[in-house]
């Protein structure tokens, strides 16, 4: 059975900070990124959505000893989506260095950074981002 | 299904090692098969356990190897790979066979070489347990996920984030005093609050002393029918339940004060010993980062959600508390081989209810608890043993 919405086409949509997810016609969930069937429902009747990209910050680190390819300090978060789901993201705009709880429910925009790949990332990564709003 | 038991248990010394992945497994192994007073020949299957074997030596097909290594030559040998819940992965793999009668004794654990990899490149590999595409991107490592779950778990429960490092250090002074009467531990060294706030920051608020160490090691143990056991060894230590659940990455997981994988699979466990909380004595669980053995003593139902940090604090889960939690001293000081780390709380669980676990012995202990997570909290395996 073909899948509805591939990591490749969500990929490159966020590249051009556009964010797809899926829309099930059973239960009316969206989420992304990409699954097989309805992560509620079980359903596989689902519609490709484009959504907001907004969301507020629920947690974040700032990461002092990085993986090989990155230079820290740099905050990682997970945001939660106003449609639902909850996202992986680099904080921009923010200084790492004096980055606090006050981060925590700060409004925040999708965005996108494409990185050079690896030898085990099977081509260039695209790095989700949040820019604060508020 | 048969009842099965644990008849031996056989670990190395944790910590830096000059042996290979398959040395450090023989001698695990053939330790384990002669505390079960068996012999190599004796053993039907091997379920090995190793995550970054491949990366480390370079090496593919290592089950089959293993089984070579110590001299059970012909034997179905399969590798098992669950991140850091390899082994117990592997332990629960067999005892479904064993249950089942298909075979009758048969070698399950694990072995893991990390220090031979420099920090950058063993972080880029830690890393591979988030997810490849959606998450690694972000230069997530696995502190980091740990640290998001710190400020979460904070941020949820009201906990000042200063209160919040306190408890979280005293995980780590209380493992590393466990781990003092731990010979076969990677730390015998005691650690004062200071030490772990003059450590480096590593993921905030995680510092390096939050964090467990990387560590070579192995650890084995054996399986029989319970029935079996009672000839061979004087004090079998039955296996009353297990259990094992997934969860995916962790975007999907949403409130990762929760391990949904963990309360699955620890009610599976609970469930088939026909047990609760109330009735485990002595526990062996995941501290890989101090904050974790807080959130996954609060998940296995030992405390209320939100009440553990403090509970810390106030000592229950000393070796004389309440509920001692590790006193092997966990993966904080004992060391996480990680493909080993599932079969040494076994090894560590089976010592205290045999009452052989010298200065750490947990008095009158009758059922312990393990608890092995793997990646991004997306794999939990949990055993009841008992007497
Ligand atoms: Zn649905």
């Amino acid at each position: 059975m073909e899948l509805k919405l591939t990591t490749k086409e969500f990929l490159e949509a966020l590249r051009q900070d556009k964010l797809l997810g899926l829309r099930c016609r059973a239960c009316g969930a969206v989420h992304t990124p990409p699954a097989a069937i309805c992560p509620e429902c079980d359903s596989l009747d689902m519609d490709i959505v484009e959504l907001s990209g907004r969301g507020k910050i629920r947690t974040y680190t700032v990461i002092w000893t990085a993986p090989e390819g990155f230079q820290p300090p740099y905050i990682v978060s997970l945001v939660e989506l106003d449609e639902g789901p909850w996202l992986m993201g680099n904080i921009l705009g923010v200084d790492p260095n004096t980055a606090d709880m006050s981060l925590i429910g700060r409004r925040v925009k999708l965005g996108h950074r494409v990185l050079p790949g690896d030898r085990y990332s099977a081509g260039e990564k695209v790095a989700i981002t949040f820019a604060t709003e508020d | 299904m048969r009842e099965v038991a644990v008849v031996g248990v056989g670990m190395t010394k944790f910590g830096r090692s000059e042996k290979t992945i398959l040395e450090m497994f023989s001698e695990a192994a053939l330790e384990a098969i002669a505390d079960s007073n068996l012999q190599v020949k004796d053993i039907q299957a091997l379920f090995f356990g190793t995550v970054y074997g491949g990366f480390a030596e370079g090496q593919m097909n290592m089950a089959s190897f293993a089984a070579h290594a110590l001299g059970a030559h012909n034997i179905p040998a399969v590798r098992y790979e669950g991140a850091c819940a390899t082994a117990s992965v592997a332990i629960r793999e067999a005892f479904i066979w064993v249950a089942s009668g298909f075979y009758d004794i048969v070698l399950a654990g694990g072995s893991e070489r990390t220090l031979v990899m420099d920090t950058s490149y063993s972080t880029r590999l830690y890393e591979m347990g988030s997810h490849h595409a959606y998450e690694c991107p972000t230069g997530i490592t696995f502190p980091g996920v740990f640290a998001l779950m710190a400020n979460l778990y904070a941020s949820k429960y009201g906990i000042a984030p200063e209160k919040l490092k306190e408890q979280m250090a005293l995980v780590a002074i209380k493992n590393h005093h466990n781990a003092m009467f731990n010979p076969k531990a990677q730390f015998h060294k005691e650690i004062t609050l200071e030490d772990v706030y003059n450590s480096p920051m590593v993921a905030s608020p995680l510092q390096l002393y939050d964090c467990c160490p990387f560590t070579d090691g192995a650890a084995a143990v054996v399986l029989a029918p319970a029935e079996m056991a009672r000839k061979l060894v004087a004090k079998p230590i039955r296996i009353a339940g297990i259990g094992q659940a997934s969860a995916g990455p962790l975007y999907a997981q949403k409130d990762i004060t929760r391990i949904k994988a963990r309360e699955l699979a620890a009610k599976q466990a609970y469930d088939m010993a026909g047990l609760t909380p109330k009735d485990i004595d002595v526990v062996e669980l995941h501290d890989c980062f101090t904050i974790a053995e807080i959130v996954a003593s609060e998940c296995l139902g030992l405390f209320d959600f939100g009440e553990a940090s403090a509970a810390v604090a106030r000592g229950e889960t000393q070796l004389k508390g309440r509920i001692p939690i590790n006193p092997s001293g966990g993966l904080k000081a004992k060391g996480h081989p990680i493909g080993a780390t599932g079969a040494a709380q076994v090894y560590e669980i089976v010592k205290q209810l045999r009452g052989e676990a010298g200065e750490r012995q947990v008095e009158g202990a009758k059922v312990g608890l393990t608890d092995t997570l793997g990646g991004d909290l997306a794999t939990v395996a949990n055993i009841i043993l008992r007497k």
